[in-house]
């Protein structure tokens, strides 16, 4: 898809703290269309909160959140429900619904959401099965009945099944062996592809975030302190970024680990 | 340490979380009469709180009555009104015994339930998930049990009234030699719809708060297993201590002198 000079997502000067610890400083990002970004940091150091912010799940205290040039952080509810429509989402635990079958969680935003019927829905659900791999055997089954690489591949047929516009993917490889990880980048990269879609991504995986994105971001205590195409992250002389991608103890981020 | 800082700190506290429920209760409210309404999921719930429920409730109930009549029966005969058994246990059981103990009895199974349900979607973000798929969590989650508990806890308590009847019934003619036809008759004599009524009125009250108090810790839960297990104490310890308090509320409303 050839990408406009609008940006799909666009986030500016975003602050969110929870009491006196302040998550978010003034995060600004620009997602643009049909691209796929990366957003990499660190444990706790604001990825999933900024992502939740763009979700509409929790509530920023100062900033904006564009989508398509609209605002998302003052909408009412039913306007948000109606931007969420064009979003699919993979959780880092993929986050299925227990009391519902594999492809009933697969269905669900296109029964639910859309108001699709059940038999039509669930050849759709059967489809998207197919597309990562799933045969219609696991439809039937439970989510507790599914291997954690199994999960994923729901998870990621989930947030696929009503072809959305945006897709966000928590820490799609956390928890999988390599090979496991490596199927899952794959299976994004090739779906993403098919639908066309912008997608933004957090992850500490680098091997994931090489293989996924167009664009990388590194936020830093709550800041995005690099932004550039992936080309470029090796060259990208912030010595921030230069001890993330490396693995790195030493160097300017220090972790808060105390001798036992 | 400052004790009157501790004691602010409680006090804050306290409206806090009045204030939150508040919150919850309006909005889960407001979304059990807009649509989109989830009919599958509200007929699982009335199945889940009013058919499974039934032995639990039917049990008390029946229990409850035999030992009411024992206990009324050693009582009176002690200035010879044993005759006033039959009417001690319909009214005993139509007015307080068979909503509030079938109230405690639903808030053990059917609270503590929800709350551990719902905590676990929470802290394993099925909740969020629920929202990233543009339905709301408390339309889908929420409502269905709130509808299901106050239409299913008056058809429990029902049961339970002629249960616990029955059971006052058996233990009066069976072993204590109540002639059946004069004891059915004092139950019925003295019964009026008052009776009845003011106990399924409670009943429904109940059914809500048991819902409420569910969902609410469930919702709120956070912290994994720890947390959903706090959730579910705290959803029965505040769904039955609140089911007493209403108890004195509602009968001060209907009987008070």
């Amino acid at each position: 898809m050839m990408a406009n000079n609008t940006p799909k997502i666009a986030i500016k000067d975003l602050h969110k703290r929870f009491g006196d610890k302040i998550v978010l400083d003034g995060v600004n990002l620009d997602v643009p269309e049909g691209q796929s970004v990366v957003i990499i940091g660190g444990s706790g150091t604001g990825k999933s909160v900024l992502l939740k912010n763009i979700l509409g799940l929790l509530s920023p205290e100062k900033g904006s959140i564009q989508i398509d040039n609209q605002n998302v952080v003052a909408i009412n509810l039913s306007e948000r429900e109606r931007v969420l429509q064009k979003v699919g989402m993979l959780f880092q635990n993929a986050a299925l619904f227990d009391s519902l079958t594999v492809w009933e969680n697969v269905a669900f935003g296109l029964i639910e959401g859309r108001g699709m019927k059940r038999k039509e829905a669930r050849e759709i659900a059967i489809a998207k099965l197919a597309d990562v791999g799933l045969g219609a055997d696991i439809g039937i089954r439970s989510p507790a009945e599914l291997s954690g690489g199994m999960r994923k591949r729901v998870g990621l047929a989930r947030a696929i099944a009503t072809d959305p516009e945006i897709i966000f993917f928590d820490e799609p490889t956390t928890g999988l062996d390599p090979i496991m990880g490596d199927v899952i980048n794959d299976l994004i990269v090739d779906r993403v592809k098919h639908l066309g879609a912008t997608t933004l991504t957090i992850t500490h995986d680098m091997a994931s975030a090489r293989r996924i994105a167009d664009k990388i971001a590194m936020i830093y205590k709550g800041k995005i302190i690099w932004a550039g195409p992936v080309s470029e992250i090796d060259a990208s002389g912030n010595d921030f970024v230069d001890q993330f991608i490396h693995g790195r103890a030493d160097g300017p981020i220090q972790m808060d680990v105390r001798a036992g | 340490m400052n004790p009157l800082a501790s004691i602010g700190r409680t006090t804050m506290a306290f409206f806090a979380t009045i204030g939150r429920i508040s919150q919850f209760t309006g909005r889960a409210v407001f979304h059990c009469f807009v649509p989109p309404f989830y009919g599958r999921l509200l007929g699982r719930q009335l199945i889940e709180i009013g058919y499974y429920s039934l032995p639990v409730v039917g049990l008390t109930a029946i229990f409850t009555g035999m030992v009411l009549a024992l206990q009324s029966y050693t009582g009176f005969a002690r200035f010879n009104a044993e005759g006033a058994v039959a009417s001690v246990v319909v009214l005993s059981i139509t007015r307080e015994l068979a909503p509030v103990l079938a109230g405690l009895m639903v808030s053990g199974r059917i609270g503590a339930a929800m709350a551990a349900e719902i905590g676990t979607m929470s802290v394993t973000e099925q909740i969020d998930a629920l929202t990233t798929l543009s339905t709301n969590p408390f339309k889908y989650l929420v409502a269905p049990r709130l509808i299901a508990g106050v239409l299913m806890l008056p058809l429990l308590v029902l049961v339970a009234d002629i249960i616990g009847v029955f059971g006052g019934y058996l233990v009066s003619v069976y072993k204590l030699g109540f002639n059946p036809t004069v004891y059915l008759e004092r139950t019925w004599d003295i019964l009026e719809p008052l009776d009845v009524v003011s106990g399924l009125v409670k009943a429904a009250v109940f059914g809500f708060l048991i819902s409420l108090m569910g969902c609410y810790h469930g919702y709120h839960s956070r912290g994994g297993a720890q947390g959903v297990g706090a959730a579910t104490t705290n959803a029965v310890v505040s769904a039955s201590v609140l089911i007493l308090a209403f108890n004195y509320m509602i009968t001060e409303l209907f009987f008070a002198i």
